[in-house]
Parts: C-alpha cells; structure tokens; sequence
C-alpha cells in the first residue's frame, strides 16, 4: 500500500483538476453565456473577450468574481454583466457595491452594519453628491488621500464603470432595440435627402430629418458613455468602435454595423425570457467573428479558457497540499510521503507554467510585465530551484520550500489582482520586449532566490530551534543549499541590476538615477556581496550564514513592494496602502525569527547537549526490532 | 605605521564595514526622497563626502555619516589596494579577479560620470530650430549687447556667481552689476494683488510693479525653483541705471542703454551651445485605443551641421535616442497639449564603461559559482559513490 501510495496521490489530484476543469454540460433551454462570454470586445486598448471584461468589472466593483444574492443565489461574472448590457432595472437591484468605509456610509445617514454590499437603487438618490466629492479627492495625489477619501473615489470610479456598462451596446432602458435600429435605418435615406433639399434652400419634410435628429442625440449619449468598443473595424487595420459611435457613422455608410445588429437581437430575445432565440442569436454572432475577426476570435476563445481553467488557484490547492505532505515527512513515513509531495509539487508546475505561458502567449509579451506578473513569476522561478536542490538532495527540504513559496506569491498575487486587468497595456517607456526580457526577469529571478534561500534558512532556524529534527547532516545540506542560492541570487541580482541601469542609459541617458527601485536591486546585490564576503572571511559561520539569509528576505521584500510604497520616482507602479501593514508584519516576524535564532546554541532543542545523546540509545534500541522484523 | 595602513586598506573587514555602510546609506538616502525630492537627496546621501546634519544652515553642521563619494572611493581604493596586495596568477582565482576588475572599471566609471557627464534638455515646438540645449536646474544672467543686428554679445553669468558675489566686474561690460536681492526660490506676485506692505525690490522695467516672495526650493520631479534677483546696473564711469528684477518667471528680457550701446538682460535656464541645429518636424504622441495609456511618443527632427556637411531627419523615439557628436538625445517629455517635444540631452563620455564592467563581472561570477558547483557535484558524486 505504501508504495503506491504517491501514486494514488497523484491520481486523486489529477482527477480533481480534470473534474474542475471539464465544461459543464449546458441544460437545452439555458442561455449559452459559455458562447457569449467569447464575443470579442476592445476595452483598456486589448482585445479580450467579454468574460473577461465581466470579470473584472465585477472585481473593481464587488471585490470577487461572482456575485451571491441576497436569497442566496450565485449569479457568474457572466450572468451579472449580462443582465447589467441588456436588463438594467433588474441589475440595478443587485447588491453589488462594496462600502466598508464608516464615512462614507455615513454621508448618505446609513449607519455602518453587517452590510457591505449595496445596490445601484440605493445610490441612485445620491449619485450628484458622490460625484461632487470623489471629484473633490480625485484633485489629490493618491498617497495624500484619507481613507475615506479613498472609499468615496472608488465607489464614483465604480458607479460611473457600472453606468457606462449599462451604455455599451444599447442604451439602457431600452425595450425593443432591434426595431428601434430597423427604423432608424430605414429613415436614414429619407432624412438624407431631407437634409440635402434643407441645405439647397427648397422645401423640405420636416419630420423625416426631426426624427433622426432625435434618435442621433440617443446615440450621440450612447457613444460618450459606452465603456466597451463592441464593434470590430469594417477595413482590415481599421479602429473599433462603440455601438453608439458605430450608430453615428452608420448615416454616413447607410447602413448598420451587423455585429450592432445582432447585440440588439441578443438583448431584446434576452429580455423576452427566449433563451433559444438567445443562442441561435449568439451563434451567428460566434459565426460572423469567427469568419470576419478570425484572430480575434480565437484569443478570446483561448482567453475565456484560461479565465475558465484558473490554473493559478489550482495550483495553489496543490502546493499546499505538497507543502503539507512535505512536512509530515520529517515525521512519519518519509521517502513515500516526500515522493508523494514531489510529484504533487511536478503538477502544481506544470499547472502554474501553463498559466505563465498563456498569459505570455495572450499579451505577447516577456512573463513580467507588472507587479502581479511579478508575484507569479517569483513563485515560478523559485519552485523550479527548490525543486531542483529536492532532486539533489532528497530530504524534503525543497519540496516544504516550493510549497510554501509556491502557495505564498500566488496569495499575494490573488490579492493583486483587485485593479482590474492584469494582462494591461504597457507605458510607452516600458513597450520594449529585449529589457522585459532581459533586466525584468533577471532581476525577478535574483527576488526568487532571495526568497529561497531566506526560506531554507526559516527551516534552519525552525527546525533547530523548535524541534530536535535538525541533525548535523540536514543542517550541513541546509547550509550548503542556502550558500549556492545566495551565489544564484548575487549574479542574477547583479546582472539584472546592471541591465535595468543599461536600459535607462539607452531610453533616458543615465546609467544610474538613485530612483527607489534601483536602490532596492542595489540594496540586494549589497547585502548578497556582504554575505558572501563575510563567508570567506571566515566572520561567520553556519547560523551566522542562516540569520543573515533571513534579513535577505526583508531586503528583498523592501525593494520589491516597500519602495513602491513611498510613492516616488519612476517605478511607483501600483501605491498599495492596503499592502503596507503585511509589508510590516513580513519584515517584524522576520526580525523575531533572527532574533530568536540569535539564541546561545545550548538554548536550540536540536544542539542541546543531551539532545543528542538521549537521541542516540533510542536508536539503538529500535535497530534491533526492524531487523527482528 | 605603513604596514598598518596596508593592512587597513587591504582588509576584508574594510569591505564588509564599507558595504554595510552603503546599504544604510542607500536605505536613508531612499526614504529621504519621500520628503526632499530625488534631486536633492542625491545631492545630500550620494554625491558628497559626508551626510551633514542639520542640512540647513544653523551656524553649524556636524557629518553623521560618510556620504556616496567617501564611500565609493574608499571602496575602490580598498578593492584595488587588496587586489594588489594578494593577486597571484592562478586559473582558481580567475573568476574572483574577473568580478572585482568589473566592479573597479564600473566605480570608476560611476564617479567620472559623476564629474564630467552634463545632462540638459531641449525644448522644441514644431517647426522651431533650436542650436542650444538648456540646463535642468542651473541659471544664467544672460546680458546681451544686441547694439549691431547682425551680431549678439552674450556675457553670460552662472547662478553660483549671482548666489555668491556682491558685485560683478566683467572686462566685457562697461558696467558692474550690484546683486541686491538674490531668491533661490520665489514666487512673483502683481503688486496689486501682493496686499498692503508688499514694496517692489526694483525700480525699473516690469519689476516695479512686482513683489517677490521667497520659497523653500522645490522638492518633486517635475517641479524646479523659479529664481530671481534684484540688480542694479552700475556704469564704471560713475552713477546708477536702477535695479531691475530679473527672474525666470518673467518672459521677455529687458532693455536697457548704457555707454552708447543697447543691452539686454535676462535670468535664463543655462545654455549649452552646439556646433549644430536640430529643427522638429512632427511630435506625436499616440495613446492605445479608448485610453489615455500612452503608447508611444516620437519627435521627427531635421539635423543641420554645416561643418559636418550633415543635413539629415532623424526619428527619435523611446528607447530609440539620437547619438551625435558626443551627444546622445532621448525622447524625455512633451508639454501638457503636445504642443512640444522635450529631448534630454546628455554629454556622458564614460557612458561605455558600465556595458564593459557587466559583462565583465557576469563572466567573473558565473566562473567562479561554476567553480564551486563543479567542486560541489564532484563531491557529492564521490560521496553518493
């Protein structure tokens, strides 16, 4: 039994990914938001599909991908957004606006309860006043603003997304659009010719012009509010458009755009409850893309699979899993558990590399382009070279490593991912793929490094410290693993550090500007050269080694999140207040664990002086039973 | 006492004692942006011997701690000084000697750029030709004897000269100017609006009618002081022209005669003058679709050298400069409305030596930690064996 038992493992976990990943089977009369939630639309300068954009939309605005309703309902990202396109009022009834913000609740005499989600209604009557004074906050730079304002900023830049999503292919409120667009169309040529006697000075039907008159200023509103551009250009390398603008032009062309056409469709079958007019609506849909937008299509499509897969929580399930086994293998049962965690750890990189390739592969672009990509490309690398020293040395001490990193930066990750996209478009500065390549993930391999090696030096001082498991073999192989990460991070921190300094000298001039992020690479090569330094000169020694791989991670956490927190210079991507008190937390706990590892060594469990001799008779003693056995 | 010293500078302990102190340096030096600008605390923490507290005069000041020139110089010297003392010519040490030789070339390399690079920009609006690149920070008193149309006489006077002397007596000028009132930082307010008590500090030219209020010095990244002093023209042949206001918030410069001859003077941002032209055709600054993410920014300009016999137009984009006569111009920023380009202008003759250094300490590093993993693996399979 316990020789299969990693095998069993195995399976069980690759089962589970295979059920969360298998489509689920579509009921014959249930709206296909599978196919619809593929429709490629152009929002924040990508091309994505609407899933996509329902997704995010409802991250910004909910703070998570799915929506529970007050009876207990789940509605998907997909549900919501649709409902929010083509059935406003019944939308605007979900509770989907998070306030958490005492004040804020307080400007509109609510008091603050278990509450934290509201409905569009319920802000409806105060919608002028909420505009006034996230205005008001909007004037600060985002590192001067309170809390509260803050919460009231983001609940205007979250009304005002909801709103113009509600605008973005019909406008709300509107009943039977397809007939709507009939008519108008029809009117066009009339109303042309209307126009064209009116400019001529002859006699001219009045009413023909007034009533495209009227209906352009419905679409003129439409197309300044639209948030999505919904329809693909007509020429090859031409520009997408909103519905409204494309409504616009359509006097021009004389005729309707027919992707217009058939969102109106889609809408008015939609909001008759005729769902298998719905999908015969949305497969002609799928049908045009597919023959007009070819390339487009198929991202979108690859793009609502990955959305659909979620490799990363996957993978993260997993690394905990490992990273679980790993540790009860200094326990009990330690090469079947310790293989068993080595093959659930091979799965979790295979999952968390095939997330990595596909974002690559749907923003064509090197693996870190912004602070999230960052965060995934850390645990990525780090992973591969923990994994890399478990094939080395068996003991499980990788294997706890790439767990615990592994599930540690997808967290932070997760939790980066609030803002909406994480596939945005790049700053013209940065829209260069040689340095992304080169400087960015040589540098983000130097962090990954950092962190292992301040991570086996965790286990060092954990495990001598608190339990008597830390022989002088593990804590040799311990030592000698840590010195060869910190070799791997001083040159990949060097050579990144030097490349970012090259890259700045060919697009500004200067090799060196003593930005805050330049300082934080520095700031890391500095502490690699000092220990290794202080290993050849023979000032410290093993613990000496470990304590001061420990500080590593606080280095390292400082220029990766801690300089972007002060708000200047170049690199201030992304102020994250929420992050600053974890940055705090991080850098105190390890402080305490380097003090604590500052201990006299009589004080470690693992060399105390009887330690060692009460572990040897026990030893002893069961030898002989095993070999009875 | 020789052998000592030798044995300070050539100590490992040295290095350590001088990287931790860089790392301290760096992180202060770091926070200290929050608060005082990059500008200025690099000033303060990197490009000085010593960090001086306090910063701002009191009558005394007192160093607290050894600044980025100190630091990096006893570096250097304690790199070469061990280098030397201990280098032996064996296949073992080549990586350690490669990595140290990259780093002496690129310390090097940062303190001569430090001295000698000059960094200025150029300002363009379309179809404007400009032969001259404008400093970032630095002032000049530009007077000009603008007398024959067909030639301008510039005597150009640097900020440091106005901060720091009274009175200025040049050969070229037939008067001497009185500094009376010198403002690092001000703000110019119409007198009408200045309130009761506000009095001008000139009497003559458009500075009558102004008050000048002096400011601390600007601390953000896109913030820069906006100078003025009061001076008073003083012919050599006895008596007093008045006092003018000449600040780098006022437009145009002022006229005046004196010796038969007329001048001009204006507080200017200090020029740089090239031997050439640059003319901007076209900027353009494109934005992806339904954003205001910016993708790309170029200015399309028109070289002219007629030493060089150069008449050429040239793109220059991010990431993509100009190289030109030991000049290199970077596509830096634009006004507000794109209504002009702004290209940094950088004079860096050590710029080659960082690419030299990298590649030299990366080769240094990846021989020496491939030595060890050789010796490690080796090891090991002999122990596995």
């Amino acid at each position: 039994m316990k020789r299969f038992l990693p095998g069993i493992i195995l399976l069980f976990a690759v089962s589970w990914i295979a059920a969360n990943w298998l489509p689920h089977k579509l009921a014959k009369d249930d709206v296909d938001l599978t196919k619809f939630g593929k429709i490629p639309v152009l929002v924040g300068g990508r091309m994505k599909p609407l899933d996509t954009v329902a997704r995010n939309s409802l991250l910004i605005v909910h703070g998570k991908q799915e929506l529970r309703l007050e009876g207990g309902e789940r509605l998907t990202a997909m549900q919501w957004l649709t409902d929010v396109l083509f059935s406003a009022s019944a939308a605007d009834q979900y509770p989907v606006f998070l306030v958490q913000n005492a004040e804020v609740l307080g400007l509109f005499g609510w008091e603050q309860s278990d509450r934290k989600y509201f409905s569009f209604m319920e802000f409806s009557p105060f919608l002028k006043q909420i505009d006034e004074q996230g205005a008001q906050s909007e004037k600060l730079e985002s590192v001067q603003r309170s809390a509260y304002q803050n919460a009231i900023l983001n609940l205007r830049n979250s009304l005002s997304l909801y709103q113009r999503l509600k605008n973005s292919v019909q406008p709300e409120g509107a009943e039977n659009f397809a007939a709507e667009l009939q008519a108008f169309e029809s009117s066009i040529p009339a109303a042309g010719r209307a126009a064209s006697r009116r400019a001529a000075g002859e006699d001219f039907d009045k009413s023909k012009l007034d009533d495209v008159v009227a209906l352009m200023q419905r679409y003129e509103r439409l197309s300044e509010m639209a948030y999505l551009l919904a329809v693909p250009p007509v020429e090859p390398n031409g520009q997408w458009h909103s519905v409204g603008d494309s409504l616009l032009r359509s006097i021009g062309m004389g005729e309707i755009h027919p992707v217009v056409k058939q969102y109106a469709l889609i809408g008015d079958a939609y909001r008759a409850g005729d769902y298998s007019m719905f999908n015969q609506q949305v497969n002609l849909m799928t049908a045009w893309f597919a023959k007009e937008q070819p390339n487009a299509a198929k991202r979108t499509a690859f793009e609502f699979l990955f959305n659909r897969l979620q490799p990363f929580s996957q993978s993260m399930a997993l690394y905990v899993l490992a990273f679980l086994l790993a540790c009860f293998s200094w326990l009990v049962w330690s090469r079947t558990l310790n293989r068993s965690a080595f093959y659930l750890l091979l799965l979790a990189l295979a999952i968390h590399t095939f997330g990595l390739f596909s974002r690559m592969y749907l923003q064509e672009r090197p693996p870190v382009t912004n602070l999230y990509s960052s965060a995934i490309f850390i645990g990525w690398g780090a992973v591969i070279v923990a994994l890399i020293l478990e094939r080395i040395f068996r003991d499980g001490i990788g294997a706890v490593c790439a767990g615990a990193i592994g599930f540690i930066t997808l967290i932070i990750a997760h939790h980066l991912a609030g803002s909406g996209d994480t596939l945005e478009m790049l700053q013209a500065v940065l829209d260069t793929n040689i340095w992304l390549a080169t400087h960015v993930v040589a540098i983000t391999t130097g962090y990954s490094a950092m962190f292992l090696a301040g991570m086996l030096a965790l286990i060092y001082v954990i495990r001598g410290v608190f339990t008597r498991s830390l022989t002088k073999g593990t804590a040799d192989s311990l030592a000698r693993m840590t010195y060869g990460v910190v070799c791997f991070a001083t040159f990949f921190s060097f050579v990144g550090t030097v490349l970012g300094g090259i890259w700045a000298d060919q697009s500004w001039g200067r090799f060196w500007g003593w930005d805050p992020k330049e300082n934080g690479a520095v700031l890391i090569v500095l502490w690699c050269a000092i220990i290794l330094h202080a290993r050849w000169g023979g000032f410290i020694r093993q613990r000496g080694l470990m304590i001061m791989a420990i500080f590593g991670n606080v280095v390292t956490s400082f220029s990766w999140f801690g300089v972007n927190m002060l708000g200047v210079g170049l690199h201030s991507y992304g102020f994250m207040q929420k992050a600053f008190p974890w940055l705090v937390g991080f850098i105190i706990s390890q402080l305490a664990l380097m003090a604590i590892a500052g201990m006299p060594l009589e004080r470690w469990r693992s060399f105390r002086a009887g330690s060692v001799s009460s572990r040897q008779p026990r030893k002893q003693k069961l030898e002989p039973t095993v070999a009875g056995a | 006492m020789w052998q000592r010293l030798v044995d300070l500078f050539t100590s490992l302990k040295l290095t350590i004692i001088c990287l931790a102190a860089a790392m301290v340096l760096i992180f202060a030096g770091t926070l200290a942006q929050v608060h005082l600008g990059i500008h200025e605390a690099q000033q303060r923490y990197f490009q000085s011997l010593f960090v001086w507290w306090p910063a701002e005069s009191r009558g005394f000041k007192i160093p607290v701690f050894p600044g980025g020139h100190l630091i990096g110089a006893v570096l250097l010297v304690n790199l070469i000084a061990a280098h030397l003392k201990r280098f032996r010519l064996v296949w073992r040490k080549l990586g350690i000697h490669l990595t140290h030789a990259g780093l002496i070339i690129m310390l090097a390399g940062g303190l001569f750029t430090d001295l000698f690079a000059v960094e200025s920009h150029m300002q363009l609006t379309g179809g404007e030709t400009k032969n001259y690149s404008e400093d970032g920070r630095g002032m000049e008193l530009a007077v000009i004897d603008v007398t024959d149309s067909d030639l301008d006489q510039v005597t150009a006077i640097p900020e440091t000269v106005l901060r720091r002397h009274r009175t200025i007596d040049y050969w070229s000028l037939p008067f001497r100017i009185v500094v009376r009132n010198f403002y690092q930082n001000s703000r110019l307010k119409m007198l009408s609006e200045a309130g009761d008590g506000a009095r001008p500090v000139a009497n003559q030219g458009p500075g009558a009618m102004i008050a000048v209020q002096p400011a601390p010095r600007a601390t953000g990244v896109d913030e820069r002081d906006v100078t003025s002093a009061a001076i008073e023209i003083v012919p050599k042949d006895g008596g007093s022209l008045g006092t003018w206001l000449v600040s780098d918030a006022l437009g145009a410069p002022q006229t005046f005669s004196c010796s038969g001859r007329t001048w001009m003077i204006a507080l200017r941002p200090a020029r740089y003058y090239k031997p050439y032209s640059v003319t901007l055709q076209k900027f353009t600054h494109e934005k992806y679709a339904a954003t205001d993410i910016p993708k790309d920014f170029s200015s399309r300009v028109t070289l002219i050298d007629p030493e060089r016999a150069v008449n050429r137009d040239v793109l220059i984009y991010m990431n993509h400069p100009l190289r030109y006569r030991g000049e290199t111009y970077y596509q830096a920023g634009f006004q507000k409305d794109d209504s002009a380009t702004i290209l940094q202008v950088v004079h860096n003759p050590s710029f080659i030596a960082p690419y030299v250094a990298c590649v030299i300490v990366a080769a240094g590093l990846l021989v020496q930690f491939g030595y060890h993993l050789v010796g490690f693996s080796k090891k090991r399979r002999a122990a596995l064996a």
